[in-house]
């Protein structure tokens, strides 16, 4: 195997390779042994702490009503910000200045504000000017966070699928004597929407990190709320979050796998103009991008 | 109308806005260093290192913030004992959570910038051997440098998600931005005024950040 930083081995690199492999993985097994004893010191692998995530009783008292919460909260913020998304995402790209430059400052204030800020002041704003029950607020107020930031990163994932389709797309629809928003939904939505999915099923696994932040500080009964409860029940902190932490995981790398899947099939697929974007492209087309972008990508990914 | 600001001085807004800046310097840096070793291991010829690499990144890529977070106060401090050398519960909070946060951005640095590594043609190193330099002249005169510029970009995506994560911070009582804005939301009765207060704060920091370190891997952009 050769790659831009070192050759194909010879005999006397793949000495050195074996070496470096064998030191490594004593390193790894002294480690591993080490975490293993200081899990065993402090009785953490008794059984009993183990045994309840193999009863039903844990699962569904606890932890799968916390993912459920997790995923409506998830999926809820999900279908609101698309459009909302969209909407801010076609704006940017508006001929008219008093359209671009404020929905360009909007987006680029939600990007550069944490989630957890959005989060606390929703929930102090239902609490105090609206008359949303005590129970359904924290719900609101996460869902109402993770929309106002999520539709700003989605406004540049789509102000990204537009710009990235080939210029002819428009230029074949102005030639044939479609409008602007003919234009735009006629020819350049639709592709820009398939070219779309594998960055936008990426942002869901944003979303679900996230909904774990109302869980913690404004009392959200999602997956690691309830985790809390349950560690509280059965006295088995690192268990509880040993497990909820392989919840987390597997889902996000369901949802991963999913949006690279896309992203290969979609690319196979000529039906469309053949671009794909994936998240990396996402950043990189907005940055190359400079007209109305204040030049900042305020971390879209992460 | 501003005078609520002035009632609070544990932490005062400077201290907490301190706080998160110091959160994000004392992150950055450990996640680069961190960062960039994984990243090594990711491009390494060794099997066994790649694939460590590779399995740390994707774990902990998938794992919220907040678990990792709130996982070094619960789990590490209180069950482990790990007091991070600390006598004071403030400092330990506070080296926790740096500690959180740097096993967490790492994953991302480390991702960031195997990406700029791979944005350099395989020609660039067959070029350079063929005009006969050595391994590390290769790496040091051809490679590292243009990888290097193409990843200010990225890099600068991270720190700009790390100046906002440390908010999360606030989980375990580290008392930065997002902490006394909690605070001051729920006792004072100008909710629009804080939130504004607060977003500003973090317009401030984020947004000169990104646009300096956008000019400036524009500007050392290897031109293709």
């Amino acid at each position: 195997m050769s790659s831009v930083l070192y050759d194909t081995p010879g005999p006397r690199a793949k000495r050195r390779n074996v070496l470096f492999s064998v030191v490594f993985f004593v390193l790894l097994l002294l480690l591993l042994w080490w975490v293993w004893q200081t899990m065993d010191d402090k009785n953490q692998l008794t059984w009993a702490l183990w045994k309840p995530f193999t009863e039903s009783q844990a699962w569904t008292t606890y932890l799968l009503p916390g993912l459920a919460d997790t995923l409506k909260a998830a999926a809820l913020a999900m279908v609101i910000a698309l459009p909302l998304g969209g909407l801010f995402g076609i704006a940017r790209l508006s001929d008219h200045r008093w359209v671009r430059v404020p929905a360009g400052a909007v987006v680029e204030f939600f990007r550069s504000i944490p989630v957890l800020l959005l989060m606390l002041f929703a929930n102090e704003f239902y609490a105090r000017y609206t008359g949303v029950s005590t129970e359904e607020r924290p719900l609101y107020a996460v869902v109402t966070g993770l929309v106002l930031y999520n539709a700003s990163v989605l406004a540049e994932i789509v102000r990204a699928g537009i710009l990235s389709l080939p210029k002819g797309q428009s230029e074949a629809a102005m030639a044939v004597g479609l409008r602007k928003g003919q234009t735009m939904t006629n020819v350049l939505l639709p592709q820009a929407v398939t070219a779309m999915l594998p960055a936008i099923v990426s942002q869901l696994v944003v979303i679900v990190k996230d909904t774990a932040l109302g869980g913690v500080m404004i009392g959200f009964t999602e997956l690691l709320n309830t985790r809390s409860t349950l560690a509280a029940v059965y006295a088995n902190v690192i268990p509880s979050f040993i497990v909820v932490a392989v919840i987390y995981i597997v889902l996000n790398f369901i949802l991963t796998s999913f949006a690279g899947w896309l992203e290969k099939r979609l690319r196979r697929s000529k039906r469309s103009t053949g671009v794909v974007l994936g998240k990396e492209d996402v950043e990189e087309l907005n940055a190359a991008e400079i007209r109305g972008s204040f030049g900042t990508g305020a971390g879209g990914g992460i | 109308m501003f005078d609520f600001l002035s009632d609070y001085d544990d932490p005062s807004i400077w201290g907490a806005f301190w706080m998160t800046v110091k959160l994000t310097a004392l992150s950055g840096v450990g996640s680069l260093v961190w960062g960039t070793l994984l990243a090594a291991m990711r491009v390494s010829p060794v099997p066994l290192m790649r694939g460590f690499g590779t399995a740390y990144v994707n774990i902990v890529r998938n794992i919220p913030l907040t678990v990792i977070i709130l996982f070094t106060s619960l789990g590490l401090a209180d069950i482990f004992g790990m007091t991070m050398g600390a006598s004071d519960f403030k400092v330990q909070g506070f080296r926790l959570a740096v500690l959180g946060l740097v096993a967490y951005t790492a994953a991302f640095v480390c991702e960031a910038i195997r990406s700029g590594i791979n944005t350099v043609p395989l020609g660039q190193a067959e070029a350079a051997r063929a005009i006969g330099l050595s391994f590390s002249q290769t790496l040091s005169l051809i490679i590292l440098p243009q990888a290097f510029r193409s990843v200010i970009g990225p890099l600068a995506n991270v720190l700009i998600a790390l100046t906002k994560n440390t908010t999360v911070a606030a989980a375990i009582g580290v008392a930065e931005a997002a902490f006394l804005m909690k605070e001051m939301i729920e006792n004072e009765a100008q909710t629009l005024l804080i939130g504004a207060v607060f977003a500003f704060g973090f317009v401030v920091l984020t947004l000169p950040t990104g646009l300096i370190l956008g000019w400036l891997s524009k500007r050392l952009a290897v031109k293709r």
